[in-house]
C-alpha cells in the first residue's frame, strides 16, 4: 500500500511539474503559468497538514529545480515550497471552513512561493532578477494560481484524502 | 490519539531538517559554480523528465494547432520542406539585409563567404517553457545528444537568433535564450560592422527587449539598423552572422563611456516552436541534418 501511494504522489508531482512547462505556457500571460506544484503542496496541506506537505513542499520544489529546462541553483523551489506547506498546514483549521479561505489561503501561498523563491535569486544573484520584473510577475503569479484553484485544488484535497483516510480524518 | 495530539502541535523537528536540506543544496549549487556536483543529477532528471515532457508537447500540440493532429509521414516531409524553406530565407535575409546596408561591402563579403558553406542545422521543436516565476527564460528543445547536439551551440529559427544550448541530454536540451538576463551576445550593427554587447533584460512578452553596449562610443547607431551576432571563435557559443534584432531606440548619458541602444529582437520569444540548432556538417545523429545544399536545391526548384 505504501508502495502505490509513493507512486501515486510521484506521478502527481512528475505531471504537475510537467504540465506546467509543457502546457501551461501556450496560456502564459506574459510567460507566467499557473504554479500547480504549489496547488498540490496546499491541497496536502489542507487534508494532512504541515509536515506532509513541507515534505510534499520540499519533493515537487525539487523537481522543478531539476526538470529542465530550469536552470537556476538546485534547492530554491524546494525552500520556498517547504515554507509554503509549512505555512498552509498551520492555517488549514481555517481554511478548511469556507471556500473562500481557501481561496485567501491559496493567494497567500502563492505570493509566499513567488516571492520568497525571488528573494532567495535576489540573494544569490541567481540569475540577476530585476526587481521591476519581480513586481509585475508575482501579482500575475497570485492571480493565475488563484483563477486555477477551483479546478485543481478540490481535485487534489479528494486525492490526499483518499490516499491516507485515516490521517486525514484524525482531528 | 497520540496522531491527535501531532497534529495538534506540529513538530518543527521536520520542518528544520527540510530548510536546512533546502539551504544545503542551494549552498553547494551555488558554491559549485560552473561545474556543479549536481550536474549529473540534473542528466538523470533531464533524461527522466525530458520524454516526457515531449510526450506532453505531442499530446498537447494538436489542441494548440489542430491542422498538425495527425503528424503522419506526409506532414513530416512537409514540415522538412518548410524547414528548408525556412533556411533558404534565412540565408536570403542574410545576404539581402546585411548587404544592402552595408558599406563595407567587402568586409560583408567575407562574413557571407565564411557562412557560404552554410550552417548544417538540426531541427528541432521546443517542448517546454520555463515559467517566468523562475525568472530565467530557458526552453526545452526536442533534440539531445543523440542527434549531435552539445552545449555552448547556437539556436535559431526562421527569424533570427533564439540562444544557444547551455545543457544537453540524452534526448532533450536546454537552450538559454537571449532576452534572459545572464545572457550576453556580441553583436555588429549592419550599417558600419561596429561592434556591441547584448544583453537580454529578462522578460520574454511583448516588451522582451535587449541592451545593447558599443564598444566605440563615437558610433551611433540608426534607428531600425539590422543587429546580426559578431561571431566566437570556433563558432561557440554564437556563429556569426545572425540577425538578432532592430534598433528601436539609443541613449547617451554623460556619466557612461558607450552608447546604449534598445534592440528588438526579430524572433518573438512567446511563440516559439520550431528552432534550428547550428551544427557541424559531418555530424551524425538520429535525424537528418537540413544543409545549406538541400535549401539551394530547394530554391532551385521553385
Amino acid at each position: 500500500m505504501a508502495a502505490v501511494r509513493a507512486l501515486v504522489l510521484t506521478v502527481v508531482i512528475t505531471l504537475a511539474v510537467v504540465l506546467q512547462v509543457a502546457l501551461f505556457p501556450y496560456l502564459a500571460y506574459n510567460g507566467v503559468v499557473p504554479n500547480l506544484a504549489l496547488l498540490v503542496v496546499v491541497a496536502a496541506a489542507l487534508v494532512r497538514g504541515p509536515e506532509f506537505a513541507a515534505v510534499i513542499g520540499f519533493l515537487s520544489g525539487l523537481a522543478i529545480d531539476l526538470a529542465p529546462p530550469a536552470d537556476h541553483i538546485v534547492g530554491r523551489w524546494a525552500l520556498a515550497l517547504v515554507v509554503v506547506g509549512y505555512l498552509a498546514g498551520r492555517v488549514r483549521h481555517d481554511a478548511r471552513t469556507s471556500a473562500l479561505a481557501a481561496i485567501v489561503t491559496v493567494a497567500a501561498s502563492s505570493f509566499v512561493g513567488t516571492s520568497l523563491f525571488a528573494l532567495s535569486g535576489l540573494v544569490l544573484g541567481d540569475p540577476a532578477v530585476p526587481v521591476g520584473t519581480a513586481l509585475s510577475v508575482v501579482p500575475a503569479a497570485v492571480i493565475y494560481d488563484v483563477l486555477l484553484t477551483p479546478f485543481v485544488l478540490p481535485l487534489m484535497m479528494r486525492l490526499f484524502r483518499r490516499l491516507e483516510p485515516h490521517q486525514a480524518v484524525a482531528y | 490519539m497520540a496522531m491527535h495530539d501531532q497534529h495538534k502541535r506540529p513538530s518543527r523537528t521536520v520542518l528544520g531538517l527540510l530548510l536546512l536540506a533546502s539551504f544545503t543544496l542551494i549552498t553547494v549549487d551555488a558554491r559549485g559554480g560552473d561545474d556543479s556536483p549536481f550536474d549529473p543529477v540534473r542528466s538523470v532528471a533531464g533524461d527522466v523528465f525530458g520524454p516526457v515532457e515531449e510526450g506532453t508537447a505531442t499530446v498537447v500540440r494538436p489542441f494548440q494547432a489542430i491542422p498538425e493532429f495527425f503528424e503522419t509521414t506526409g506532414s513530416l516531409r512537409d514540415e522538412m520542406q518548410r524547414l528548408e524553406a525556412e533556411n533558404a530565407s534565412l540565408r536570403g535575409q542574410l545576404a539581402t539585409t546585411v548587404v544592402d546596408r552595408n558599406r563595407a561591402a567587402e568586409l560583408d563579403g567575407l562574413l557571407i563567404s565564411s557562412s557560404s558553406t552554410g550552417y548544417a542545422l538540426v531541427p528541432s521543436r521546443v517542448v517546454a517553457f520555463g515559467p517566468a516565476q523562475s525568472f530565467s527564460q530557458t526552453v526545452t528543445i526536442d533534440a539531445g545528444t543523440s542527434s549531435g547536439v552539445r552545449p555552448d551551440m547556437t539556436v535559431l529559427n526562421n527569424d533570427g537568433l533564439v540562444g544557444r544550448v547551455i545543457r544537453a541530454d540524452r534526448s532533450t536540451a536546454t537552450v538559454l535564450l537571449i532576452v534572459d538576463a545572464d545572457s550576453v551576445v556580441g553583436g555588429r550593427l549592419g550599417s558600419n560592422m561596429e561592434v556591441g554587447f547584448l544583453r537580454g533584460r529578462g522578460n520574454v512578452g511583448d516588451d522582451g527587449r535587449l541592451d545593447l553596449d558599443l564598444v566605440d562610443n563615437a558610433v551611433t547607431p540608426g534607428r531600425d539598423d539590422i543587429l546580426v551576432t559578431w561571431g566566437s571563435e570556433n563558432g561557440a557559443p554564437y556563429v556569426p552572422g545572425i540577425p538578432i534584432g532592430r534598433v528601436t531606440s539609443v541613449f547617451s548619458s554623460p556619466r557612461e563611456l558607450s552608447k546604449r541602444a534598445v534592440i528588438d529582437p526579430l524572433v518573438d520569444f512567446s511563440a516559439l516552436d520550431l528552432v534550428g540548432v547550428v551544427v557541424d556538417e559531418k555530424t551524425k545523429g538520429d535525424r537528418s541534418l537540413i544543409t545549406a545544399d538541400d535549401a539551394a536545391d530547394m530554391s532551385g526548384d521553385r
